[in-house]
């Protein structure tokens, strides 16, 4: 387990955090490679069902960022954001997943510095938890067998 | 023309399937003028040996209900794809799973226990558990193995129709049965119901904005008459769920819980109803808003109430 490294995916709004992790790239801060940067047009385009979807075929871990509340291009689609993920990690603990798997972070465009904080504490977290027990070649062969 | 061969089987099931198809009425005279029974447990004496003899693809059509617990559940479900030329998961149980797959939040073992051992009208000290084989005086006794899992008919065998509902409605049932006896067959993998909309769409209630500052459990609030249960704040499924049933609970004051499974194109009905849901709470404040979500209390069980085995995760990881 020493080496694990996890994947994670970032669902990134395109008009606040995906503009802040290129703010990053252009200020050459470094941040860690395990994300997988998935734009958006807003983070309230981030149906629930992606994120299981993401869990469900090997992701360690999910972020999900979006504009500050106050903030959206779209007036209040970060407001559904903000109502959907506390009842979707609630859900998930039902499931036996961990919820600091799935996280919900506000990063605006000028926040490059935070974005590579973000991103970078949260892939430690998932490190720090371990492997997701999730995913296609995480099923026992009992289960394997008889689904 | 040569009548219709139908097979009808309970798996995993509760038994009100079997009373669904009955439901059709006198139009039950209009299927014995047309299709001959050859194989159903409940109705009619027949063994699973006399299945076992059946030539294959002698059997019209299955009409199969029930999800696939055990290990008998498994072996009926190839015998009877293998002996039929139309399989159909008749009711929720064997298209999605429906209640008997809430058991994929625990396993065997956690199943056992409670059922065995912590229910309060339990006496087992001795801690007997089924076996699969065990020796008596007069030789070996043998029970199916339970599974882990629940599965639905179609993780099981190839399914070619699907009619969904806990039960399914009389006029659903006919829609499928006329089909068949008419010949009109809609394309392979068609979930036969008289709607591809939600349960909304045929609800008649008032239906204005959605904003909810509490969500109430049936207990604790009698519904206004005329107003959508979702929009004060009852559970309603309909929203996410197909119709066809002409959504008779959301009349009868009762929210719908979903049992008509997901509307056509959605592929987890669960987390489309929780990103429905949570969307129109009515706060853009985080503690409220946690507050808020406090007032349900089991999430999955209510999203995944019919759901859960043909849901993206199928079940809970058990550490």
């Amino acid at each position: 387990m020493d080496n694990f490294e996890p994947k994670i995916v970032a669902f990134c709004c395109n008009w606040c955090s995906y503009a802040g992790a290129d703010l990053a790239g252009t200020s050459r801060i470094q941040y860690s490679p395990n994300i997988r940067v998935i734009r958006v047009m807003c983070s309230g385009r981030v149906n629930p069902l992606f994120v299981l979807k993401a869990l469900s075929i090997g992701a360690d871990g999910v972020l999900i960022l979006g504009c500050h509340p106050g903030d959206c291009h779209y007036i209040e689609g970060n407001y559904k954001t903000m109502r959907r993920i506390p009842l979707l990690k609630k859900m998930l603990k039902q499931f036996g997943i961990e919820e600091e798997r799935v996280r919900l972070e506000w990063v605006s465009a000028s926040e490059g510095a935070r974005f590579a904080e973000v991103t970078n504490n949260f892939t430690q977290n998932i490190r720090n938890l371990g492997p997701s027990s999730l995913g296609p070649s995480k099923q026992s062969s009992k289960e394997a067998k008889h689904g | 023309m040569a009548k219709l061969k139908i097979a009808l089987y309970w798996a995993a099931s509760c038994g009100g399937c079997e009373i669904a198809t009955l439901a059709i009425h006198e139009k039950i005279l209009k299927l014995a003028e047309v299709a001959d029974i050859v194989f159903w447990p409940v109705g009619l004496d027949f063994k699973y040996a006399d299945v076992e003899k059946m030539p294959d693809k002698s059997v019209d059509v299955c009409l199969f209900n029930g999800a696939i617990r055990n290990e008998e559940n498994e072996h009926m479900a190839h015998l009877l794809r293998a002996k039929s030329k139309i399989m159909i998961a008749y009711g929720s149980c064997a298209y999605e799973g429906c209640i008997p797959g809430l058991s994929n939040f625990y396993n065997r073992q956690l199943t056992f226990d409670r059922v065995y051992i912590e229910t309060p009208s339990t006496d087992n000290p001795k801690k007997i558990f089924p076996q699969t084989k065990v020796k008596v005086p007069e030789g070996e006794l043998e029970l199916p193995e339970f599974y882990d899992t629940v599965k639905t008919l179609a993780q099981t065998v190839d399914v070619d129709y699907f009619v969904p509902g806990c039960p399914p409605e009389e006029k659903t049932t006919w829609l499928a049965l006329e089909a068949l006896i008419t010949g009109k067959l809609p394309p392979k993998g068609t979930v036969i119901s008289h709607s591809i909309k939600a349960v909304c769409d045929e609800c008649p209630r008032k239906k204005e904005e959605k904003k909810i500052k509490k969500f109430y459990r049936a207990y604790e609030k009698i519904p206004e008459a005329e107003r959508c249960l979702l929009e004060q704040g009852f559970l309603c499924y309909g929203v996410a769920t197909r119709g066809g049933c002409g959504a008779l609970c959301p009349q009868a004051n009762m929210r719908c819980t979903g049992c008509y499974g997901p509307v056509e194109g959605v592929i987890d009905q669960g987390v489309h109803f929780l990103s429905a849901l949570s969307s129109i709470i009515d706060s853009n404040d985080p503690e409220e808003i946690q507050r808020i979500i406090d007032d349900i209390p089991d999430p999955a069980g209510t999203f995944y109430r019919y759901s859960l085995p043909d849901s993206l995760l199928r079940r809970a990881r058990i550490k």
